[in-house]
């Protein structure tokens, strides 16, 4: 089971401030194990995020990100009630997303 | 993310920082900033489902603890304790009573329900992650531990006595590192932990989110690695004396608001 993520978007006038904490160890394929062995490469590559089903951002990260990464922007245009999708794939195909109204 | 504070106010921090920085260390502000939001909510998240996720050989959930206010009362809970508990008749802490529930509740040995106290990055704790839930229920909420009782006076008294017994190979005490002002071990301070200036800010903020080691951390850890950086033998998990060194420096603390869980460097 994929961690838990949490996401927070509040309206600023007409721009929405989008705020997203993702669960994911983000290994970086560089560190050793206690058992002295390298770890494997397990990272976040692709984050997508939609705007009432319409895709908005199409973001590309690597291992240079930390573990447990926040995300925050803001979305122009953006209305109150309109849903927020926040999905990522990691590099061993692992997903998960999740999605709220914005308030 | 209820802890947000807004890019005005980072723009001030960053402003303030160099006048702040000759009074106490800059890591005050690098966690006031760090801790918008901190990956400790996803352990807050993992510590509900655990409190109520069916255990142990009697399968239950952890849902009718009583943490001091009741069976099942969460809300506040972390802000009274340490306390005395007539059913153990002694003084717990968070994680003591917590280990004290899964025994009573789920009918699990103590040898089972503190095997793993402390974990690592890749998988924390029980106790860590049921710790963050429960301290969260708290924010906000001054902290007043208990202090009424005699048993909660002698533990309060004993933590004191602790803080400044030196003993070990190398003769050392809490008060050895934490003793005088203006201390530090590179960049981070030395807080003087018996005194509520120190105390407060420190106190209020427990269990955390660990930056440098990317993993959450409790009380009960710190005092089991105090002790073992003072190289003295490991205290056993929920012991009198680490509760007593909490109740006392939490009773130092008294009346702060809990602004927990946080983050540590």
């Amino acid at each position: 089971m994929a961690d838990p993520m949490k996401m927070r978007a509040t309206l600023k006038g007409d721009t929405a401030d989008v705020r997203v904490l993702m669960g994911h160890p983000m290994e970086t394929g560089q560190r050793k194990g206690p058992d002295g062995k390298v770890v494997p490469m397990h990272f976040i590559q692709e984050v997508t995020v939609r705007l009432n089903g319409k895709t908005v951002i199409e973001g590309q990260i690597s291992q240079a990100v930390s573990r447990n990464p926040v995300f925050s922007f803001r979305l122009k245009g953006a209305k109150a009630g309109d849903r927020i999708e926040i999905g990522w794939l990691d590099n061993k195909g692992d997903k998960n997303s999740t999605e709220t109204a914005i308030a | 993310m209820r802890r947000i504070a807004g890019t005005a106010l980072l723009a001030s921090a960053f402003a303030a920082a160099p006048a702040l920085a000759q009074q106490q260390s800059p890591y005050a502000e690098y966690q006031r900033m760090a801790t918008e939001s901190a990956p400790i909510e996803l352990y807050e998240i993992a510590g509900e489902e655990l409190w109520k996720k069916k255990q142990g050989p009697k399968n239950v959930s952890l849902e009718a603890c009583d943490l001091g206010q009741g069976p099942g009362v969460v809300k506040g809970a972390y802000t009274h304790l340490p306390r005395y508990f007539a059913d153990a008749d002694r003084v717990m802490d968070l994680e003591g009573r917590l280990l004290h529930c899964m025994m009573t509740l789920q009918g699990r040995s103590r040898e089972d329900a503190s095997k793993r106290v402390f974990g690592n990055a890749d998988k924390a704790s029980e106790m860590e992650v049921l710790s963050a839930y429960v301290a969260g229920q708290s924010h906000g909420l001054p902290m007043r531990p208990g202090a009424a009782h005699s048993k909660e006076k002698a533990s309060i008294e004993l933590g004191r006595k602790l803080y400044f017994h030196r003993a070990g190979p190398w003769d050392f005490s809490c008060a050895s590192c934490h003793g005088e002002e203006g201390k530090r071990i590179r960049m981070s301070g030395l807080p003087v932990l018996f005194k509520p200036e120190y105390a407060r800010p420190l106190m209020s903020t427990w269990p955390a989110y660990r930056v440098s080691t990317s993993k959450i951390v409790t009380l009960q850890w710190r005092m089991n690695d105090c002790y073992r950086q003072m190289r003295m033998p490991e205290p056993a998990f929920g012991s009198d004396t680490t509760v007593a060194l909490i109740h006392f420096m939490t009773a130092t603390a008294e009346g702060v608001v809990y602004r927990g869980p946080g983050i540590k460097r």
